[in-house]
């Protein structure tokens, strides 16, 4: 029987293990979050401008609902580092002379903090430093204000406002190609003429402020001095980023648990109900000896109680094990100086109550008809259960059908609600594999498209600031370029009704090739001569649609407020955008020909010498490659979602097992006697083994479609919970992936009928001469 | 004399139960006839069931020899003697054993689906008289009728022997009397031989030997000069 005890406790530990494994990791990395904002003091509003007095921070202070503020000079430049040919780009950040920041303060992981007014000193992030192996001492250079300067590091260190970085132009981090770089406010304000000024301002709010508010009179502050539109923390890279990863991994963990847990419930709920009808004799005799029927109905519950004891045991040492595995995974990609392990008592106690009612309800309802029944009923065998023909008998179809064949059939008719179940048990052992398998398929569909149909350019190289239009033929000239093709970023609002965003919009040539605009239907699109595309996200979430007209508040230039047609919607993945013919976006911003980022083709052959060429040039602030970013995309995004995924797919497989053994074991138990009986008559025993499981076999069978049904739907509804403006997917699920799913539940049925087989092997024949039951 | 079906030398089981040997059968020499009709007497540990398992090919001599015809029972492999009881023998069990999921018909199809020669079901169900009640499952038969039907399905395939255990047992003396008769109809139109256990001394008077059973030794053979129809028995 134990091992019957343990395949329950295995699936009903399945169950709890992804509850806790999942929501615990969560919890953690959240609450890991919290505290590292709390502490370090991350703002809450952001806003860059060109050049602002210091004395304007104090007006900053007095808007209502400000309860910080942190006034410091920001800016792009691109780093050569020894040792190694690819362009890369730094965030320079200034750090107070005296005293420390009032907000995003650094965690010091080693060194100390550059000198008031050493431009050579410098604190970098410790993934950059990490990922080229530099120490204090270590020196690289930077092309600033058009100078090219070296730099030696005195300090590493982490900030909650880069815990998520990504370079200019990039979708994933890269911590070889982007740094953070700290220094003194008073040599960077001396190396860009920014004294007595600052270009960048974050602003923590009081509690209950109105951040809306706070932003229209900050902007209404910083307008005068060439200030971007501020924005919240939903719109800062490295929150946004961190809060969608979160957001997945909640979303992973209110989706896929419920579904596990509910899976094993209702396993654990139908394997007991049968393994105490089994006991019938023996709660007959336990009647006859005068136990009362609480006390057998209690008995059986500590026999449940002890089932379900063990699986919560087991899933909790496994989930929490892998919780933590999880969280550790997650917060060294998110570069946290500390992880929070949040302890979740309540989880253990929802999981396990959920796990011993389903066992008990499982239980009690096969009690119920045994206990009520006097003891000597009980212990006498059941009567032979009543079956019917399926056709008249006039039908004969023993020369069409073999006689084990109608077993199967018949038993399946005589118990169509546990036919039913066992189906429905199988069918959710494939779909909770399909959708752990599923983001597999929608990410190389992701990839397709995002790298391999729309954004085919080698390289992008971005401008500290925007130039004018034959900066395009410069870029041509380079080392290695092919072709080249300008871009124009225009900062905007864009507003429907009651819904804004803020988002750019990207300006391209008609005849653009390397970048390329894509239908919902995966075709490419000549955008017309006026009007705007948006991303299909933004026009859901704008509530608009090809036709539909919406307001831009222009952002940069001569501010103003248009109405503008839209005329596509887009399929794109990463972020929302608008999408405008480069010569419509001069137009509406009335200006010259001028690009912000240049879209390259590149010679394979000569790379390093363009790497050479574009490191040398000033106005460069950053060079975006798209090899590099989609290894990383791999790299990062693609692991963390195969981790989980391999997971929920080990956890699933644990759980197909469960189900088939336990399903093919009750029956050996419900039916040994015939079966020996078989045996007896000089049936072999794979003759045998193929008549126990035929029945299982079938059911197997027919429950993979409706359990690729049930996956799809359930991979639907954790696709659309994982759709954010910062990333989504479209829904692939590729029929290997079925394959897959049901090879997994067919292999696990497999490894359950070869431990059934030695079962049967071991029927004991003879008794079954003497014996009824 | 007709040739043998069964001949055991010496033949002995012996169980090992914690320190204690039982000797379930000791030393036990016998020959069984083909055609013959064969009653097992005796109480409860005697030896008889044990005899009638090592013949059915589901248990295996401690030591001795055991010959079905000329193969040589004693040292089987499991696969070997499937093969015998599916050949050779028939099984009837106290409590019927029918598959409830299946009709009477298809009970026996089930064996005849699988053996060598076999009769058509329904042959072997009209012999038991069964013919009217061949569409019927088993829960609607009475225990009578399962019998007849577990007779049936034993000697659809043509065995050999046909083994029965207790086969009156769990039935009131009427019905007992049928399953009987039944029996008794095999043995005569198809020259099954049959080997009974019974409790029953009663049946005795239909076969051709006797033989009791004590401490697990035949401890006497009682030849009938007359076999008894089974309409001539009362208990």
């Amino acid at each position: 029987m134990w091992a019957q005890v343990l395949a329950i406790a295995l699936v009903v530990g399945g169950g709890v293990a992804t509850l806790v494994l999942a929501v615990g990791s969560h919890r953690s990395l959240e609450e890991t979050r919290i505290a590292y904002y709390e502490r370090y003091g991350f703002g809450d509003v952001f806003a860059q401008v060109k050049r602002a007095p210091k004395a304007l921070a104090d007006r900053i202070v007095d808007i209502p609902g400000v309860a910080a503020v942190d006034a410091r000079i920001a800016k792009l430049a691109l780093l050569d580092i020894p040792g190694f040919s690819e362009p890369a780009s730094g965030q320079f950040v200034s750090l107070p002379d005296n005293g420390e920041a009032h907000l995003n303060r650094l965690y010091i992981r080693s060194g100390r903090l550059p000198e008031s007014g050493r431009t050579e000193e410098v604190v970098v992030n410790e993934p950059f430093a990490r990922a080229h192996g530099f120490s204090e001492g270590a020196r690289f250079s930077a092309i600033l204000n058009g100078k090219k300067r070296e730099l030696v590091i005195v300090g590493t260190a982490l900030s909650p406002e880069f815990v998520y970085t990504v370079g200019p132009g990039d979708l994933m981090p890269d911590d070889r190609r982007f740094a953070v770089v700290w220094m003194s406010e008073k040599a960077l304000a001396g190396v860009y003429d920014l004294d007595g000024a600052f270009s960048a301002v974050s602003v923590k709010l009081q509690p209950g402020a109105s951040e809306r508010e706070v932003i229209s009179r900050l902007d209404a502050l910083l307008d005068p001095y060439g200030g971007q539109a501020a924005h919240g923390r939903k719109d800062q890279t490295s929150h946004a980023w961190l809060d969608h990863e979160l957001d997945m991994l909640n979303n992973m963990s209110r989706t896929l648990p419920p579904i596990f847990l509910l899976v094993s419930a209702f396993l654990v709920n139908l394997t007991l109900s049968r393994l105490v009808a089994l006991e019938r004799e023996q709660i007959g005799l336990l009647k006859a000896l005068g136990y009362t029927d609480g006390s057998i109905v209690l008995h059986y519950f500590k026999f449940v109680a002890l089932i379900v004891a063990a699986g919560i045991v087991l899933g909790s040492i496994v989930g929490t094990w892998l919780g933590l595995r999880i969280t550790a995974l997650f917060g060294d990609f998110f570069h946290f100086p500390f992880l929070v392990f949040a302890k979740a008592p309540d989880l253990y106690v929802i999981a396990g109550a959920l796990s011993a009612a389903a066992a008990a309800i499982g239980a009690l309802r096969a009690l119920r008809e045994v206990v009520t029944l006097p003891p000597a009923v009980a212990m006498q065998p059941p009567a032979p259960p009543v079956y019917r023909r399926l056709l008249p008998a006039s039908i004969q179809l023993d020369q069409i059908v073999s006689q084990p064949t109608l077993m199967m059939v018949r038993n399946i008719a005589r118990h169509p609600v546990r036919a039913t179940f066992t189906a429905l048990g199988m069918a959710l052992a494939t779909a909770i594999l399909v959708v752990s398998l599923f983001t597999r398929d929608t990410m190389e569909q992701l990839i397709d498209v995002t790298y391999f149909l729309a954004d085919r350019q080698d390289a992008t190289i971005g401008f500290v600031e925007k130039r004018i239009g034959n900066v395009v033929e410069q870029v041509h000239r380079l080392p290695g370029v092919l072709a080249a093709e300008p871009f124009r970023e225009v900062p905007v609002r864009i507003r429907h009704g009651n819904v804004e965003r803020r988002i750019t919009i990207s300006g391209r040539p008609a005849d653009a090739d390397l970048r390329r605009i894509i239908d919902v239907d995966l075709r490419p699109v000549v955008l017309p001569e006026t009007g705007l595309a948006i991303s299909g996200m933004l026009g859901h979430i704008l509530g608009v649609a090809a036709g539909d007209t919406v307001e831009l508040d222009l952002l940069e230039g001569a501010r103003r407020t248009v109405t503008m047609p839209i005329v596509a919607t887009v399929e794109d993945y990463f972020g929302i955008r608008g999408m405008m013919d480069m010569d419509a976006l001069r137009q509406l911003m009335r200006e010259a020909p001028v690009v912000n980022s240049v879209n390259l083709s590149l010679d394979e052959n000569r790379k390093e010498d363009f790497y050479a060429a574009v490191k040398s040039m000033p106005t460069v602030a950053g060079v975006a490659l798209q090899r590099v970013s989609l290894a990383n995309f791999r790299k990062t995004v693609a692991l963390l979602i195969t981790t989980m995924a391999s997971i929920y797919t080990g956890l699933a497989a644990v759980i197909a097992f469960g189900v088939v053994y336990n399903n093919a074991r009750i029956s050996l138990s419900e039916r040994a006697r015939e079966l020996a009986s078989l045996r007896v008559l000089g049936f072999t025993r794979g003759e045998v083994l193929r008549i126990l499981l035929l029945e299982l076999a079938i059911l197997t069978l027919i429950a993979q479609p409706p359990g690729w049904l049930m996956g799809y739907g359930l991979a639907w509804v954790m696709k659309t919970n994982l759709a954010g403006e910062l990333m989504r997917v479209r829904l692939v699920v590729e029929h290997s992936t079925y394959v897959l799913a049901t090879s997994v539940v067919v292999l696990a049925a497999v490894a359950s009928a070869a431990v059934i087989r030695r079962r049967i092997d071991n029927l004991d024949l003879v008794a079954v001469l003497k014996t009824r039951d | 004399m007709t040739q043998s079906v069964f001949t055991a030398t010496a033949l002995t089981k012996t169980y090992v139960s914690g320190e204690v040997a039982v000797h379930a059968l000791n030393n036990v020499d016998l020959e069984i006839a083909e055609r013959e009709v064969v009653v097992l007497l005796g109480p409860s540990g005697s030896g008889k069931t044990t005899l009638l398992n090592i013949m059915g090919g589901l248990d295996r001599p401690t030591s001795g020899r055991l010959f079905f015809r000329d193969l040589d029972l004693t040292d089987l492999q499991d696969r070997e003697l499937t093969k015998y009881r599916r050949d050779h023998v028939g099984f009837v069990f106290q409590f019927y054993n029918l598959v409830p999921s299946l009709t009477a018909y298809e009970n026996v199809a089930l064996v005849t689906e699988v053996a060598k020669n076999p009769m058509r079901p329904a042959d072997a169900l009209a012999l038991v008289g069964l013919e009217e009640r061949m569409h019927h499952f088993p829960a609607q038969l009475s225990g009578g009728e399962q019998q007849r039907v577990a007779i049936a399905r034993a000697i659809a395939k043509r065995p050999a022997v046909l083994l029965c255990d207790e086969p009156t047992g769990a039935l009131d003396s009427k019905t007992g009397i049928r399953v009987i008769e039944a029996l008794l109809g095999v043995n005569r139109q198809l020259g099954t031989t049959t080997i009974i256990i019974t409790h029953n001394a009663s049946i005795q008077q239909v076969a051709d030997r006797v033989l009791f059973f004590a401490d697990g030794r035949i401890s006497r053979i009682q030849r009938n000069e007359t076999r008894r129809e089974a309409a001539e028995l009362t208990w």
